[in-house]
């Protein structure tokens, strides 16, 4: 076990190796080719050419889109964050015992393993033009009329992302806060540091790496959606995952292969970004 | 001191339960709903009270089979599942070691997470296209289920080796077990709670996908794809009556789960770890 068998390791590592390569990393590989050929109403027509390329970036359109869907994803990102951060730092430093710690974890972890077509669709009670909101809303005389904004809406929309992915803040910060040693926290406490500067200047620092690890995967998973907004948009709402979707639909496969390549690069620039605060292996 | 950090306490107390009747409040007024009487619509108030929509939902007028849909979702989700086990832990074992490559698999995997669900979707199904492979829920709907599932259970798998103690392995070498009966009564054994949370994640990340399922299941639906076809033909308490069952069968799979790994605490703290007793 000192020098490893060469072919133990390649029959452990093959099975991943085989899937990814061939589940994403020859699919991806297709998506690129598949960007650069020509098509006519019913066939792919294999070339080199940069018009869906240049159709898409000359797009006003494409931009309108992209600037939408950043719209989502700051939003949903900034409530996450607002949301998850207090209920990660209650979980790790107001929970006393490791038991309720686990328990209270588990509560918030829970939804993640249900179904989240099934979790936007049971906001229709609540948003709907005779739903929750509205009747208490009215009874409240706060209005009189029912309000149509509610669902399928760019409000809708937001809710939902809050709703469905503020656990992958909660989980990657806590995690983060887990490992902060308590006696920094009373050293900075004897050095005369009020509540808010601990808060500041020693636990969010601290927890950056958490806090970068859940934006990453807040970012990526609305940037790339298309079933929320399809959903609680009413199919009235543009995002760039539904621009493609729509394309895709239509057969328009270069198009969207085009859109998904520049969909992939901004994705991944805005994941560099966001890696700089974080050693990945480190986390584990 | 003492006194505002009890107040601290009360308001993040307060914010804690706003935000699980948040995640909790939706899934609980489907629930409700779906006992409405027959004359009963999609919002509250209740118009009676009945199991007339799960009836509904059993008869012929549906536009899916959802019953076969289930079906199909439920031996993919243990197919994936049984795949995510083996696969992440073997990778897990491989990972202990630095190795060529192993940098570039490292963040392959992670990029499977990070990449966009739809260019999973787009890609497998033009890849299948191009191939004139025939697209179906159990090959290439499979694979695309696998680059979400993966990723999860390779992350917890290295997680679980960071932790280890190798002594154990090192204790049994040097009592005479080869490589395989080292992994197979000691290694196995001592992670095996671990694995029952990988094994939830593969299942219920499988049942439950959507997205990367899309374009890749061919002609015939898994539960959720069948469910999302619902949502645009179905006006009635039907749907809330399917959610209801789908989440119901959801929670009794991750409260199994859930009673599995504390069985096996509650057992180790009493016998301690019976690693090693399989000789």
């Amino acid at each position: 076990m000192k020098r490893y068998n060469p072919i133990v390791l390649i029959a452990q590592v093959s099975p991943i190796s085989a899937i990814l390569g061939l589940f994403l990393i020859v699919p991806i590989a297709t998506i690129l080719i598949v960007s650069f050929w020509d098509y006519s109403e019913f066939m792919l027509l294999p070339d080199f050419v940069w018009t869906n390329y240049t159709d898409t970036l000359g797009s006003y359109v494409t931009y309108k889109t992209y600037l939408n869907t950043f719209k989502y994803t700051v939003l949903t990102w900034i409530f996450t964050l607002l949301i998850g951060f207090p209920v990660a730092y209650f979980l790790c430093f107001h929970v006393r015992t490791l038991r309720w710690q686990i328990i209270l974890f588990l509560i918030c972890t829970i939804p993640f393993w249900t179904s989240n077509i099934i979790r936007m669709i049971s906001w229709i009670p609540f948003l709907g033009r005779n739903g929750v909101f509205n009747s208490m809303l009215i009874n409240l005389g706060l209005t009189n009329e029912p309000l149509e904004f509610l669902l399928f809406s760019d409000f809708a929309i937001v809710l939902a992302f809050v709703h469905l992915y503020t656990l992958f803040m909660v989980v990657p910060i806590f995690n983060s806060m887990m490992r902060i040693n308590r006696s920094v926290l009373e050293a900075a406490i004897d050095a005369g540091a009020n509540g808010w500067q601990v808060l500041t200047n020693v636990v969010i620092p601290l927890c950056k790496p958490g806090i970068a690890i859940g934006s990453i995967f807040v970012v990526t998973l609305v940037m790339g959606d298309y079933i929320t907004v399809r959903l609680m948009g009413g199919g009235l709402r543009a995002s760039v995952g539904v621009m493609m979707w729509n394309e895709i639909s239509l057969l328009l496969y270069p198009p969207a292969a085009a859109n998904a390549v520049v969909l992939l690069a901004v994705v991944l620039i805005l994941v560099s970004l966001m890696m700089r605060v974080v050693d990945l292996k480190k986390e584990l | 001191m003492g006194e505002r950090r009890r107040k601290e306490y009360y308001v993040l107390a307060v914010f804690f339960t706003i935000f699980v009747l948040f995640l909790y409040g939706p899934i609980s007024a489907i629930l409700i709903l779906s006992f409405q009487g027959p004359n009963g619509g999609l919002t509250f108030p209740m118009n009676g009270f009945s199991i007339h929509w799960f009836f509904a939902l059993f008869g012929e007028q549906l536009v899916g089979d959802f019953k076969a849909a289930f079906l199909r979702s439920l031996q993919l989700g243990l197919i994936v599942m049984v795949l995510t086990i083996v696969v992440s832990v073997l990778a897990g074992l491989a990972f202990r070691k630095k190795f060529f490559g192993s940098t570039l698999l490292f963040y392959t995997t992670v990029a499977s997470l990070i990449v966009p669900s739809i260019l999973v979707s787009l890609g497998i199904g033009l890849l299948y296209n191009l191939m004139e492979w025939e697209a179906a829920w159990y090959s290439s709907g499979m694979g695309a289920h696998l680059t979400w599932t993966l990723p999860f259970g390779f992350l917890i798998m290295i997680a679980v080796f960071n932790r280890f103690d190798k002594s154990y392995e090192e204790a049994a070498k040097d009592l005479g077990a080869s490589n395989w009966q080292t992994i197979r009564y000691v290694v196995l054994p001592i992670i095996a709670p671990s694995l029952i949370g990988v094994a939830l994640f593969g299942f219920t990340l499988s049942y439950d996908e959507f997205a990367r399922t899309l374009m890749t299941s061919g002609v015939k639906n898994t539960l959720p794809l069948e469910i999302f076809g619902m949502t645009t033909n179905v006006t009635t308490p039907t749907l809330y009556a399917l959610g209801t069952l789908t989440t119901v069968f959801s929670l009794v799979v991750i409260l199994t789960a859930m009673g599995i790994v504390f069985y096996m605490r509650k057992r180790r703290e009493r016998y301690g770890s019976d690693a090693g007793k399989g000789v």
